[in-house]
């Protein structure tokens, strides 16, 4: 463990609030979109209406001549191909739309009234082609293929694996035990299938971005990114700029959950800028193309086979998940390792054979959202579980604790569980049983038309980051002796940076209030952080963060040592002073010695106080293909969570009572804070779960693109949430602690979907829940 | 009542100053509060008033100035976000009560909750659900901002 949880003035246990908490309460905060200026032109963005067209001709004539217009861009301009994993996605559509929302022309004007006007002059002559809408579609015979060429494009890295001739992205497979002898020794087995459609991120901010050149050829960017150093090398790559070159800067960003890591608008921003002259630009989408255009999260079809002892004990699992990762790859194909290194769920299955492929449709393309992948396959494992504890005739919560993964097991990428890499399943699902009062049974009968139910599910996640994701900090001090923290840790709401400005404070033993945190990310002025992504921050930035702090107590104990007359090793540290072990009353504040000492007799003593640290991961190893044995991350999170329903059997409308979350979390950082997050999960997994999913008309176009016709949880929908938790540290994790920011979603719509199936008494194996899927689940039809 | 064409001057009390825009008959409220006079407290967030980050006050209600034109705003008394100066009780609350994480609703929220408790100091629960309802939060799980704006209710009911 690196540092020691040691109370101080402040302490990291302290529930206090973010630290840009009243920037954000005065509207002060600024975004992306608040940083206007008046010499910027604004691009506006035409899209396909067509699921799969081959775009015949188009005619920008009219529109070039309107008034105000500067220019218009079509995927002629910069034939290029982007992507992070594989180069398949050209930034405007070039000769082929493969979704509708698929971005086909950008107009450049000096405002968005005339950018709108021109934008309706543009005339595209469409051939629409066939379309595939979900997995098994794509990869039915006769399927549509959305990549001819796909055994062409370049892979940025090693470990995808494209199959040229078919709609598949590339497939990872798992093979531990053997799977056939195993099932036929089964006294039990069950299987299932399972449908969840692609939904939206939805954060609040629409996604914007802005760029120029100067005349020197320096390009600097502005965007609400989760990863302006991932924005930063791809402009240079797909534009062949020196990545010096180009400058990133985030301001705060308005929310993101995974939806703003990938590269989209920077690239259009940055087109755009060049066809003006350098002149600056900023891209402005509304809600509808912010839905339909930019990546959404992931479909998925999946099918479950288990077997097991008719005590329950599982003996051996058969998973098949298919993605629908839509046009285009992106990062799916990490979220498809990621399901299947991960995707019994949170239990010690020994024969295993999971094959997880991405699956291209005519979708918006999918990109990490809240959960990278296991809020979808979870739900269909937590189904699964619960169908065969039905089929055992044994409790969801028993069969659950009796194959819980522990310590010694081996994971499904045959990875030794230890309780510093795993956490305490089994003690996170006793502290659900009493959390939830279990006991009081799963279904009650309240009167005539009402039943309460309640269904619980596991959880876990292991971040799959690259083996060589690094992260830095930098400490400068103030003349008052307070320290500025700078590293390059987007804030987007996780609250990353005031729990690691907590754990500073505790490192270098001073009060938070001495700690100055800069909010916003500038490539030029931060210190490369991989991406704020996979609830990784505090991990991946928190090593480095300590070592800077190491970096300048030492510097601070050398200098207070020559100025106390002592040797280092008796200089303490302690309220932002250094003293003497042995006299705690000769002491300097650090205001006396963080930018040098000066000596009563005016010799200098010293050099200023600069704290630097960086990490790169270690250890991890890429999944071997045929068996899937490998490591991809430093550590998994566990938990089990509860939801509690009260259903109306007449109309099959429901409300959401309680619902529960005990998560392992390492150590106790800001609960308070970090309750919030988790709840804040929770919810989105309840809005995700009851109601939300991109519909699509018969055309293959989406008929949900607006938060008019595309629901969220409001206020009074919301339930009343319990929390609690578990804390085994994670040992090489600064404080012992563990990724918990993104995992309150996590078991969540599984949870609903176990109680409604209870209150129902009937499989329920799709997502969304709404009162009409239970109605037709319940036989009801048209 | 007032004919426009093309751009015409006109002068809008916002945060208890007179200023003065240019604006098209079709400009916004929102865009002209954002891009005219820096006011970017309120955000857009769909233009389409389904989200309320874009909330003001016009004569101490609430409107969703996305579906507000700054012609009609004329003549009326506007509050932003801003124009709290930080002063708000329902500002000390959201923060204590960490009824936000990344904000972007927050200065819509608290527009809101400023007029329910100018109008309803002692709101109850129902009342409360329905006044907020109108707002979007895609961060937080809303018991946070439920137990803010109780908190300063609460308050109300006492004095
Ligand atoms: S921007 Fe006005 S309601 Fe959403
Ligand atoms: S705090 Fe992010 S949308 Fe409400």
């Amino acid at each position: 463990m690196i540092g020691k949880v040691i109370r101080i003035k402040t302490s990291i246990a302290d529930a206090i609030p973010r630290i840009e908490a009243w920037e954000k309460a005065t509207g002060e905060a600024k975004y992306c979109g608040d940083l206007a200026t008046p010499d910027e032109l604004i691009a506006r963005v035409l899209v396909s209406p067509h699921a799969h067209a081959r775009i015949r001709s188009i005619d920008v004539r009219a529109a070039a001549a309107m008034p105000g217009v500067k220019a218009i861009l079509t995927g002629e301009d910069f034939p290029i191909l982007s992507g992070v994993l594989i180069e398949d996605r050209p930034p405007l559509a070039k000769e082929r739309v493969r979704y509708a929302g698929e971005a086909v022309a950008v107009v450049v004007a000096a405002d968005e009234a005339q950018a709108d006007l021109a934008l309706q002059a543009i005339r595209v002559d469409y051939a629409p082609l066939p379309f595939a809408l979900t997995p098994s579609q794509a990869l039915a015979a006769g399927a549509p293929i959305l990549h001819e060429g796909l055994g062409e494009y370049k892979l940025a890295v090693e470990d995808v694996y494209p199959q040229p001739g078919t709609n598949i992205v590339s497939q990872y497979n798992m093979r531990k035990g053997d799977t056939a002898a195993a099932f036929s020794q089964c006294e039990v087995v069950m299987e299932q299938r399972y449908f969840l459609p692609p939904s939206d991120h939805l954060a609040m901010e629409v996604r914007t971005a802005r760029a120029s050149i100067t005349g020197d050829g320096e390009v600097a960017v502005t965007t609400c990114s989760q990863a302006p150093h991932v924005v930063q090398e791809q402009i240079a790559t797909c534009f062949d700029v020196p990545t010096g070159k180009v400058r990133v800067t985030v301001p705060y960003v308005g929310g993101s959950f995974g939806g703003k890591a990938p590269v989209t608008l920077e690239l259009l921003a940055y087109m755009a800028t060049k066809k003006v002259g350098g002149r600056p630009v900023r891209v402005v989408l509304p809600r509808e193309q912010d839905m339909a255009s930019a990546p959404c999260r992931l479909g998925l079809e999946a099918h479950i086979k288990l077997g097991a002892s008719k005590n329950g004990v599982l003996k051996a699992a058969e998973i098949t998940y298919h993605l629908d990762c839509g046009a285009y790859a992106d990062i799916a194909p990490y979220m498809t390792m990621a399901m299947a290194a991960n995707g019994t769920g949170p239990y010690n299955i020994e024969n295993l054979a999971c094959d997880a492929v991405s699956v291209y449709t005519n979708h918006t393309y999918a990109t990490s959202f809240r959960g990278f992948g296991h809020e979808s396959y979870l739900f269909c494992v937590e189904r699964a579980m619960d169908a065969l504890a039905k089929t055992c005739g044994m409790d969801p919560w028993e069969i659950r604790f009796r194959n819980a993964i522990r310590p010694g097991c081996l994971s499904p990428s045959q990875i030794e569980c230890t309780a510093s890499n795993l956490g305490d399943l089994p003690e996170c699902l006793n502290k659900l049983k009493a959390l939830s009062h279990w006991e009081e049974g799963r279904r009650i009968r309240v009167d005539g038309r009402t039943v309460r139910a309640k269904g619980i599910a596991c959880l876990w996640k292991a971040v799959n980051p690259p083996s060589d994701a690094i992260s830095g900090a930098v400490l400068t001090f103030n003349a008052d002796g307070s320290v500025n923290v700078n590293t390059g840790v987007i804030e987007m709401g996780s609250g990353d940076k005031t729990r690691l400005a907590q754990m500073l404070a505790d490192k270098l033993r001073m009060d938070i209030g001495m700690v100055h945190v800069a909010m916003s990310v500038d490539t030029r002025a931060n210190p490369k952080h991989w991406k704020t992504v996979a609830s990784l921050s505090e991990y991946l930035n928190g090593v480095a963060l300590m070592r800077a702090a190491e970096d300048a107590l030492s510097q601070i104990r050398s200098i207070a040592a020559q100025a106390l007359h002592c040797a280092p090793e008796e200089v303490e540290i302690d309220d932002a002073k250094a003293h003497k072990r042995s006299n705690p009353k000769e002491f300097f504040h650090f205001k006396e010695l963080v930018h040098g000492y000066k000596a009563p007799d005016g010799t200098s003593v010293g050099d200023p106080v600069l704290g630097r640290g960086g990490f790169m991961l270690k250890g991890l190893s890429p999944l071997e293909p045929g068996t899937g044995r490998g490591k991809l991350a430093p550590a998994w999170t566990v938990g089990a969570q509860v939801v509690e329903i009260e259903m109306d059997i007449f109309d099959y409308t429901y409300r959401i009572l309680r619902a529960g979350t005990v998560m392992d979390i390492g150590a106790p950082i800001n609960l308070k804070a970090t309750t919030e997050m988790i709840n804040g999960g929770v919810s989105m997994g309840l809005s995700l779960a009851s109601r939300e999913a991109f519909a699509y008309d018969a055309a293959g176009v989406t008929r949900t693109p607006n938060l008019r016709t595309y629901k969220l949880l409001h206020i009074g929908q919301e339930p009343e949430y319990r929390v609690d938790f578990v804390f085994t540290p994670q040992e090489d994790a600064p404080f012992g602690l563990r990724s918990f920011t993104e995992h309150g979603i996590l078991g969540i719509p599984a949870a609903l979907g176990n109680a409604l199936s209870a209150a129902l008494d009937r499989e329920i194996n799709s997502l969304p829940i709404t009162a009409e899927a239970l109605w037709k689940a319940a036989g009801g039809n048209v | 009542m007032r004919r426009i064409e093309g751009k015409a001057i006109i002068e809008l009390r916002v945060n208890g100053e007179a200023r003065t825009v240019a604006v098209r008959p079709s400009d916004l409220l929102l865009d002209v509060l954002r891009n005219q006079l820096g006011l970017t407290g309120a955000k857009p967030g769909c233009k389409n008033g389904d989200c309320g980050a874009c909330t003001v006050l016009m004569d101490g209600w609430p409107v969703k100035s996305c579906l507000v034109l700054a012609v009609e705003a004329e003549g009326h008394e506007l509050l932003t976000v801003e124009g709290l100066e930080g002063k708000s009780p329902v500002q000390a609350a959201f923060v204590g009560h960490g009824a936000f994480q990344c904000g972007y609703c927050t200065p819509g929220f608290v527009m809101v909750c400023h007029a329910m408790l100018t109008h309803h100091p002692g709101a109850e629960e129902l009342v409360m659900e329905e006044w907020l309802q109108s707002n979007l939060c895609r961060c937080t799980s809303y018991s946070e901002i439920r137990d803010a704006v109780r908190a300063v209710a609460n308050a109300g009911k006492r004095e």
